[in-house]
């Protein structure tokens, strides 16, 4: 299993001249991937956009969305959007889509809520169309990006098995990615496609101390799910112990590729998370 | 925590509500705490109530004195009884404890008093009665008149079910949990005992309502069920006597809400949920409730966020108990589906039903009755006939099994998707050298993809086929190797992609149309297969006469090939398939309409099979179980289309599920066919073939040991 790291693009307040910085030195470290993560109505960056700026400071980590909730976006505007990141990092992108959790992200977007998961699907035919297409571009690299797909109902997994290259956890103890990853394997076995899905899951850490500051982050960001956002605080890894375990339990599910977030925007968190999983 | 003091109202008096009080009471003394019980102190319904060792545990944890009280007035035993046929099977090892109903609400009562919650008996309050409290605990039972003040936010659902059940305690006193099986002139009835003290036990009788029906129970008083269920089961109580607690013939429900938390009003136990009295459980997720709203009250200072994190904690674990109490219920409801099966098989069945006992689960508890069962099941049915009892005999999944004149070495298969490219269907060399791994693999039984029988009829360009003439010696070779490689025979599917051709390599996704080079698409109807995809032409009776007669050729040509069994797909939106839904066929001529119809076609290229392939072989056909989406197929269909196909000549019917349109909505997950192969099994009676999920050997053996499948395809994590 390869490890990554998260791009502090979702803790709030977090200067653009840090996140870049901090994508530049996961770059150097043992990482194989940053990542970023989508939502509207926040404090954020958006994803895309981020690992555009991530391209331009790096060489060779994979830059990953997990996710883009993709029906936000304009079919056609995404496929140039991620091509062009391709394109920029040398063929570095990983395009993981799913429906995200939020409402209100619907509502801002001026975007029809129901039939969600069909405008999903639609996409996922489409952007490779839109890749394909001669007179679209950039055309610099060969190979598309990867697509990844969320979610964690039976037609979410059909989606995935059908019409993606692997599967995006939404995060979770090791206990939850591994049953999750049983049921992707089972979705694309049922659907005739050859060798396994790749499998990508996630985690939270904070390592510096600043637990309260962590945690008040995840509360956050985690509000609209009510008391969940307390379990999703607890489970924010902060000990090297309890990444080790978490990077261990993982690795036994059979995930291929975990990425570490950081909930406190402190470049000397990368440092130590690099010494954890080195 | 620190948090004021609350005044507390729990409307209803049973389990939940008392131990909720007596918990929040044992947190903050200040708290002001009534609990409004609509009947006096001693009276209760139902007789005995089970806990296991792990709800005792948590127990334990929460208030130590009255379970020590709880622990003291136990009854424990470990053996469960099934007595079927005149057989009596033991399984033991399990572990169960009892208590008294009314000697339960004692311990609580006092518990309570003791703690100084008001205890108000006699007292039927509503909710404008309690208006002033700071938290309302709605514990008033399935019919709770709490939740339905506020049906509109809780948005409860009962589900009442058909079969008729009685609540008897009696004065026979068991040592096991013990089920019957008991056959009448008026239909089944089974009862579900076990003892809840030194001297009584709970018997409870359930029937299907027909047979309560046909036995005059739907008109017999309480003295009349008595003497009949008391006549019925006389052998089993032997002299001991049938007590009526009020008791009456009622219908299970099962209770689900939208919501459990409504401002400050609260559900808990029977209120916001119910689970099969079969899986014994009702009480024990009742004051299990009360322990993690008690624990939310004391965490958490603001009670809102109290009582949404006893809503967030406790819902997944109670619907996964109502996800396995479910089950079991349709396991008692449908009991005349498995009637057919011997007394071991039975018996494993039962114990297996909700999925939290497993093979290896039950062989950890009781290994001498999992190994009674692998020995009934090496022998097979034709028990008795050799010449000395089995002394060894290895797991279900490693057994032999004939199929006409054809014997696999064990019921394990592999079903590999080829990573191999066939060049215009024909198989090279690294297409043997992948089968022949599989076939070394220690399964019985490796089977090829789809093997299109005509060129149209792949769903990719690299997808192989049966339909050039030099492709019967091609295969010819791939058997070969693959026989030469280890003990498995090789079965071939032959298939027909008819919508769903023309698509690019699967290891791109599947169903995305070719760029080009691709061919026309043949259907029963001249619809898409997804959004997007090429509009097929609705085949005419000269392309069905081509289609049957290439299905005959290739099972000629698999005949040559050496082959050993045939499966025809007539499953996942294929050409035959397409035939069989009613989403895909829209056909006004002889093969549309009506399932009969819509079978027409399959049963006709299936005839026309068995007639070309060796009548020495096995024949199977892949079918669809349900369509998994709305207006299409489901079991009862397939339950009637593989009779049909048996009818035609099908040895073996292999399960699938959705993939008939893009649109069904699955649900995957460990063994997420085995529920419908088990039904098609079991009603059809023939044999079955089911994958999907099945990772360890564990996973085969509980699958076959029950008689849910006759062969199952392995899907190991890693390989």
């Amino acid at each position: 299993m390869q490890v990554g790291i998260g791009l502090p693009a979702t803790v709030p307040g977090a200067p653009g001249r840090l996140v870049v910085d901090w994508a530049h030195r996961a770059d150097a470290g043992p990482f194989t991937s940053v990542g970023v993560l989508d939502r509207l109505q926040y404090d954020n960056y958006e994803p895309l956009t981020a690992l555009a700026a991530a391209a331009a400071v790096t060489e060779r980590v994979a830059l990953v969305t997990m996710v883009v909730i993709g029906p936000l976006r304009n079919t056609a505007g995404l496929a140039k959007q991620a091509a062009s990141v391709h394109a920029l990092s040398g063929g570095r992108l990983t395009l993981g889509l799913a429906l995200g959790a939020r409402r209100d992200d619907y509502d801002l977007a001026g975007i029809d809520y129901a039939g969600r998961g069909t405008r999903l699907e639609e996409q996922l035919t489409g952007l490779r169309d839109l890749w394909d297409d001669e007179a679209m571009g950039p055309r610099a690299v060969l190979r598309r990006p990867d697509l990844l797909v969320g979610g964690a109902t039976g037609p979410a997994l059909a989606r995935m098995a059908r019409l993606a290259d692997g599967y995006v956890h939404g995060g979770g103890p090791p206990r939850a990615f591994a049953r999750a990853a049983d049921e992707a394997r089972a979705a694309w076995t049922d659907a005739g496609r050859p060798g396994a899905p790749k499998l990508w899951g996630q985690g939270y850490f904070a390592l510096g101390g600043d637990t309260a500051r962590g945690a008040a982050y995840l509360l956050d960001y985690y509000a609209f799910t009510g008391p969940f956002a307390q379990r999703i605080a607890e489970g924010n890894l902060t000990s090297p112990q309890a990444v080790r375990q978490f990077v261990s339990g993982y690795a036994d599910a059979g995930c291929d590729e975990l990425i570490l977030f950081p909930t406190v925007a402190d470049p000397t968190e990368l440092d130590r998370l690099a010494d954890v999983v080195a | 925590m620190g948090r004021r003091p609350l005044r507390v109202a729990s409307v209803g008096g049973g389990p939940a509500g008392l131990y909720a009080a007596l918990l929040l009471a044992k947190a903050n003394p200040d708290h002001d705490i009534t609990v409004h019980e609509r009947y006096p102190p001693d009276v209760t319904f139902g007789w005995g109530v089970v806990f296991s060792d792990a709800t005792l545990g948590r127990f334990r944890e929460a208030d130590l004195r009255s379970y020590t009280q709880i622990t003291d007035s136990f009854v424990r035993w470990s053996a469960i009884d099934i007595f079927y046929r005149g057989e009596r099977l033991r399984s033991d090892g399990h572990a169960f404890a009892a208590i008294a109903r009314k000697q339960l609400l004692r311990i609580l009562q006092q518990r309570c008093a003791d703690l100084g919650v008001t205890l108000e008996f006699s007292s039927e309050v509503a909710l404008d009665d309690v208006a002033g409290a700071d938290l309302v605990l709605g514990v008033d039972g399935i019919r709770s008149a709490v939740r339905d003040a506020h049906g509109g936010w809780f948005q409860p659902r009962l589900d009442e079910r058909r079969a008729k059940y009685i609540w008897y305690g009696t004065d026979l006193v068991l040592d096991s949990f013990t089920f019957l099986f008991r056959d009448s002139p008026h239909g089944l009835f089974q009862v579900h005992a076990y003892p809840f003290d030194g001297t009584r036990s709970t018997f409870i009788v359930e029937t299907t309502e027909e047979t309560w029906r046909r036995a005059g129970l739907d008109t017999a008083d309480e003295a009349e069920s008595i003497a009949y269920c008391e006549a019925l089961f006389a052998d089993h109580l032997r002299g001991a006597r049938l007590l009526s607690n009020q008791s009456r013939w009622v219908n299970f429900v099962t209770v689900r809400n939208a919501r459990w938390v409504h401002d400050n009003v609260v559900l808990l136990g029977d209120a916001a949920h119910t689970a099969h009295f079969s899986i014994g459980s009702g009480t024990k997720l009742a004051m299990e409730d009360a322990i993690a709203l008690a624990q939310a009250v004391d965490e958490h200072p603001d009670l809102p966020t109290a009582l949404a994190q006893y809503e967030k904690e406790r819902r997944p674990v109670v619907e996964r108990f109502q996800d396995a109490a479910q089950d079991s219920l349709e396991y008692f409801e449908n009991i005349p589906r498995y009637t057919h099966l011997e007394p071991l098989q039975f018996a494993f069945y039962l114990l297996t039903r909700s999925g939290r006992i497993t093979y290896d689960s039950l062989r950890l508890r009781d290994a001498e009755f999992v190994a009674g069962v692998d020995r009934w099941f090496a022998r097979g049915p034709a028990a008795g006939e050799g010449p000395g009892p089995l002394l060894v005999a290895p797991p279900p999944a490693l057994t032999a099994i004939r199929l006409r004149a054809v014997e696999l070495v064990n019921r394990v298969v592999v079903a590999p998707v080829l990573a191999a490219p066939a060049a215009d269907g024909e198989p090279g060399e690294d297409v043997a050298a992948e089968l022949s791994s599989w076939a070394a693999s220690g399964a019985g039984l490796v089977l090829t993809p789809p093997l299109a029988v005509t060129p149209e009829g792949r769903a990719t360009p690299a997808d192989p086929g049966l339909y050039r003439p030099e492709h019967a010696a091609a295969w010819s070779r791939v058997v070969k190797a693959a026989r030469d490689a280890g003990p498995a025979l090789v079965g071939a599917r032959l298939g027909h992609a008819g919508p769903r051709g023309a698509t690019r390599p699967r290891r791109e996704g599947v169903d995305l149309p070719l760029r080009a080079g691709g061919w026309p698409l043949l259907a029963a109807s001249a619809r898409p297969y997804a959004p997007g995809a090429a509009v097929p032409a609705a085949a005419t009776p000269a392309d069905l006469d081509a289609v049957i007669a290439a299905f005959a050729r290739a099972a000629e040509a698999a005949d040559d090939a050496g082959f050993d069994l045939l499966v025809v797909d007539a499953a996942d939106g294929y050409l035959l398939s397409s035939f069989v839904s009613p989403l895909t066929n829209r056909r006004d001529d002889g093969y549309g309409g009506p399932l009969e119809h819509r079978l027409r076609f399959p049963l006709e290229v299936v005839t026309a099979v068995r007639a070309a392939w060796g009548e020495d072989r096995p024949l199977a056909v892949r079918l669809t179980a349900s369509d998994l989406a709305d207006g299409g197929t489901t079991v009862p269909d397939a339950v009637a289309a593989a009779r049909a196909f048996a009818a035609a000549g099908c040895d073996l019917v292999e399960v699938r599920a959705g993939h008939t349109t893009p649109r069904a909505r699955p649900a995957y997950g460990p063994g997420h066919l085995v529920g419908y192969a088990d039904q098609i099994r079991n009603e059809a009676r023939v044999g079955v073939l089911v994958g999907g999920g099945l990772i360890t050997l564990g996973d085969v053996n509980t699958v076959l040991a029950a008689g849910r499948a006759d062969l199952a395809v392995l899907d190991p994590r890693r390989r």
